[in-house]
């Protein structure tokens, strides 16, 4: 049995340590807010924080893991400013994405809460969005930032 | 959006009075209507509504939110002549019952076409009027009041004589006892309250913003297997033999089975399931598989369409003699275009839940075609289609992925199920196994030969269209006619250009294919409008004519009124005429694909070789746009995914084997290439028409036809970024 601490529980998982974070958190966590998208840190759809970093749950071992805070979605503080401007903006279309896409989001704010543009590009750019809601994001990002669009 | 609640009997018993099938009202309950309302969500106010005693108003969705926001526009249009508080309405996946739920035209449930809120807007603005009248009818008599002096605002009924008010909650049970009226009377347009506004919100914003949405990848349920199917890495390649020794090793893994499309490792988790297939060894049988290479199709193509091999051409417009249409090569432009496979690529790879049980089969998955997908399975079982039960699900995107014909992820999912007696079974493909499992938009070359008068315009235009058919061994075959599968030419028949010109010969051969295909959102057009508008900029280019003004006098020609009112509305908003910064150019296009008409204008440079194009202004007629921010929303988003394609989509297949299967290889368009997409809808009267698919071809031409103003090089094949 490992330890894991996620949103801000510790967890006994039984889980192999050489078993991505991110099926430990769907399929024994039971947290299917984090998505799976790629399998090799390309899409951003299982994006988590480990001590409040952005980082691809699916290449993120239960091993490398452990002694980290790791927060998902669902972790994530109740009304979060971001998820409020996802709402106003309309953002979510198909919506499989959108977990990850705020999860980055919120790891922006966190360090940079006035974020320029280019730090949102930098934040934001391992996030596919195949549905192409990318202005909305950026939109709703600065909304809940408070920075001028 | 959770499964389909039954309604109690007690409360069935108490609110019979009334089904709407069809859109039509019927009274009474004859024999033949229970028969029917036996087999669905029995409720007052029809198959389409149902109102809550705590006066939440749930709008039955028989169209899939693939994430083109269709959902939300169908409640708009019962809401709006309801006069229900928007904020107390939701959104419910109607079950797979072609007889309550089939689109009108297609005759089976679909989602699809672009025809959501076209097909719907009859037939659930009258469910929303029906059910309002009832209730106006119930408060009438409750308060013994008259009918015509009842207001109805926000959810609320009033009568201002007498001061009494009351939600639809509390009148449910009088109003469903109340004949509903034969014609419900609709609102006219000026007195809409919703339809047309942005108070059309997405009734799944918040869900899908905070992680509770339910997709397929999500179901759990005790007793669930994981199954991951080691496919042939060629198409067409069968299982020869398999080694699932140390597969079966692998803790977490149930059992290995082979199924007709390759071996199946079903496992306690997802991780122990695709762990299970790494360790397996299969050896594949090619005899039949596809070997060779996505470039030995596209030369192949490219000879067959120059008539270096020949074929057997179908005719699909044909006017005027071209016999001699052609003789001055002086007045002769030459145009090709090749385009390849792509793949759909949805965010969510595809997967479905299944359970085989005794007889018939439950499925929960992101369903979009529910009525082919009831048939192929039912086939498979040997069952009737309606005892293969379907609960929809959002899905995560589809693009056209979801509504497989042969409904092969689908079958798959059953295939393993049928071998696990009756435990729930969920087929899970990783990324390679989508963007590797083939039914992409199939490589396409046109040729195009166009002669002009002196004023450089189109005198006479040769067309040959080499594409395999998307529609051959499908339930919609009837679309091909004398050898010409409509969606493989749709955008060049029809085209305004070749109204315009007097002299037309087009024609298209359908090749056989081994690699699957199918449709990809806005389906022929994904190739046509490629191919026409840049054709249309080259011979402007040529003719030294502005591209906006040649397009003008075409539009004028063809009485191609749509194409101009867009294109003018784009012109004037994106500056075009104004002087732009060096190095920088605008590019336009226009193309009209399921009911609506939209133009771009792009402006676009070169950065390291590179297309980088930071601006788009859109012009949209589609009728009356029920949710407005909708439909900008799906502009955007197409424009975002013509663009992903139009600079890299390319499935590569080398010796048969896909080469790029996920997104390392497979490049698509990320947040730093995302333009500023600015979207302008033409105010209509119109039926409202498609949104979801005519965003998506434009673009592609605009920047070409930019790159061409830049560069003055067209652009010859697709993607315009090579790897
Ligand atoms: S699933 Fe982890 S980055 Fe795509
Ligand atoms: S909303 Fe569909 S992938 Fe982003």
């Amino acid at each position: 049995m490992t330890k894991l601490n996620i949103n801000g529980k510790d967890r006994e998982i039984s889980a192999a340590a050489d078993t991505p974070l991110l099926w430990v958190l769907r399929d024994e966590m039971g947290l299917t807010g984090t998505k799976f998208g790629c399998g090799i840190a390309q899409c951003g759809a299982c994006t988590v924080h480990a001590d409040g970093e952005a980082i691809r749950s699916c290449v993120t071992t239960v091993e490398m893991a452990q002694g980290m805070r790791i927060t998902t979605i669902e972790g994530l503080e109740a009304k979060h400013p971001l998820q409020a401007a996802w709402e106003r903006h309309n953002v979510p279309q198909c919506g499989y994405c959108q977990s990850g896409q705020i999860m980055s989001a919120a790891a922006l704010l966190a360090t940079k809460p006035k974020p320029n543009d280019a730090e949102i590009v930098e934040a934001m750019n391992g996030n596919i969005c195949r549905c192409g809601c990318y202005n909305r994001i950026v939109a709703a990002i600065k909304d809940a930032a408070g920075v001028a669009a | 959006m959770s499964g389909h609640e039954r309604i109690g009997a007690s409360r069935r018993e108490l609110l019979i009075g009334a089904l709407l099938v069809g859109g039509t009202l019927v009274v009474g309950g004859t024999p033949a209507l229970a028969a029917v309302a036996d087999e669905a969500d029995f409720v007052a106010f029809g198959p389409f509504v149902r109102i809550a005693p705590d006066d939440s108003v749930t709008v039955i969705a028989k169209f899939s939110e693939l994430g083109q926001g269709a959902q939300s526009g169908l409640a708009a249009l019962v809401a709006e002549e309801l006069d229900a508080d928007w904020s107390k309405v939701s959104v419910e996946n109607a079950a797979a019952d072609v007889k309550l739920y089939a689109r009108g035209g297609f005759g089976i449930q679909l989602t699809g076409g672009s025809g959501s809120i076209t097909d719907s807007w009859d037939q659930l603005r009258k469910a929303g009027a029906a059910a309002r009248a009832m209730f106006v009818s119930a408060a009438a008599a409750e308060w013994g009041v008259p009918a015509a002096e009842i207001t109805v605002e926000n959810g609320i009924l009033s009568h201002a004589g007498s001061g009494k008010h009351s939600g639809f909650g509390r009148l449910v049970a009088a109003a469903a006892k109340v004949t509903p009226p034969a014609e419900p009377k609709l609102k006219p347009a000026s007195a809409y309250k919703l339809i047309g506004t942005n108070r059309v919100t997405r009734l799944d914003a918040r869900a899908k913003s905070t992680g509770t949405a339910r997709f397929t990848q999500d179901v759990q349920s005790p007793g669930m297997l994981i199954a991951v199917v080691a496919h042939s890495p060629r198409f067409g390649g069968t299982v020869a033999s398999f080694d699932d020794k140390a597969a079966r090793k692998v803790a977490g893994v149930v059992d290995v089975v082979q199924i007709p499309s390759g071996v199946a490792v079903v496992a306690s988790n997802t991780h122990a399931a695709i762990a299970g297939r790494d360790a397996l060894v299969v050896q594949w049988n090619d005899d039949k598989a596809e070997k060779r290479s996505s470039g030995a199709i596209a030369e192949q193509y490219r000879a067959m369409a120059h008539g270096t091999e020949a074929v057997q051409w179908a005719p699909f417009d044909q006017r005027g003699d071209a016999a001699k249409a052609f003789d001055d090569p002086a007045r002769t432009l030459d145009i090709d275009m090749t385009q390849p496979f792509l793949a759909h690529a949805s965010m969510e790879p595809m997967n479905c839940v299944a359970l085989v049980k005794e007889k018939g089969a439950k499925l929960t998955f992101g369903c979009q075609s529910q009525t082919m997908d009831q048939n192929v399975i039912a086939a498979l079982l040997g069952c009737d289609p309606s005892d293969v039960e379907i609960e929809t699900l959002p899905a995560g995107g589809s693009f056209g992925r979801r509504s497989v014909a042969t409904a092969d992820y689908q079958k798959e999912a059953v295939e393993v199920a049928r071998r696990m007696k009756g435990r729930p079974v969920k087929l899970v493909w990783t990324r390679e196994d989508d963007m590797g499992g083939g039914y992409y938009r199939p490589l396409t070359h046109h040729r195009a030969r166009v002669a002009v008068d002196a004023a450089g315009y189109p005198s006479a235009w040769e067309h040959r269209i080499v594409t395999a058919s998307l529609m051959r061994g499908t339930p919609f075959e009837m679309v091909i006619k004398d050898g010409v599968d409509s969606t493989g030419v749709e955008g060049v028949q029809g085209s305004p250009y070749l109204k315009a010109t007097p002299v037309v010969d087009a024609r298209a051969f359908h090749p056989e294919t081994k690699v699957p295909v199918m449709w990809l959102r806005s389906v022929g057009a994904t190739h046509t409008a490629m191919m026409m508008e840049h054709a249309i900029d080259q011979l402007a280019h040529r003719a030294k004519v502005d591209p906006v003004a040649y397009r003008r006098a075409l539009y004028a020609k063809a009485k191609a009124e749509s194409h101009l009112a867009v294109l003018d509305l784009a012109a004037q908003k994106a500056g075009w005429g104004k002087p732009i910064e060096k190095g920088w150019a605008r590019g336009v296009a226009v193309h009209e694909c399921f009911g609506s008409t939209v133009a771009n204008i792009a402006e676009v440079s070169l950065v390291n070789g590179e297309p980088r194009v930071r601006r788009v202004v859109v012009a949209i007629d589609c009728g009356i746009a029920v949710a407005p921010d909708q439909v900008r929303a799906q502009m955007e988003g197409g424009i975002m995914y013509g663009l992903s394609y139009t600079l890299f989509g390319d499935v590569k297949i080398e010796d048969g084997i896909v080469q790029n299967r996920n997104f390392d290889g497979y490049r698509v368009l990320r947040l730093e290439e995302a333009p500023i997409v600015e979207v302008h809808i033409l105010p209509s009267t119109r039926t409202p028409a498609g949104a979801g698919e005519p965003g998506t071809p434009v673009i592609g031409p605009a920047v070409a036809n930019a790159l061409l103003a830049l560069t003055g090089k067209p652009t010859t094949a697709l993607p315009l970024v090579k790897a």
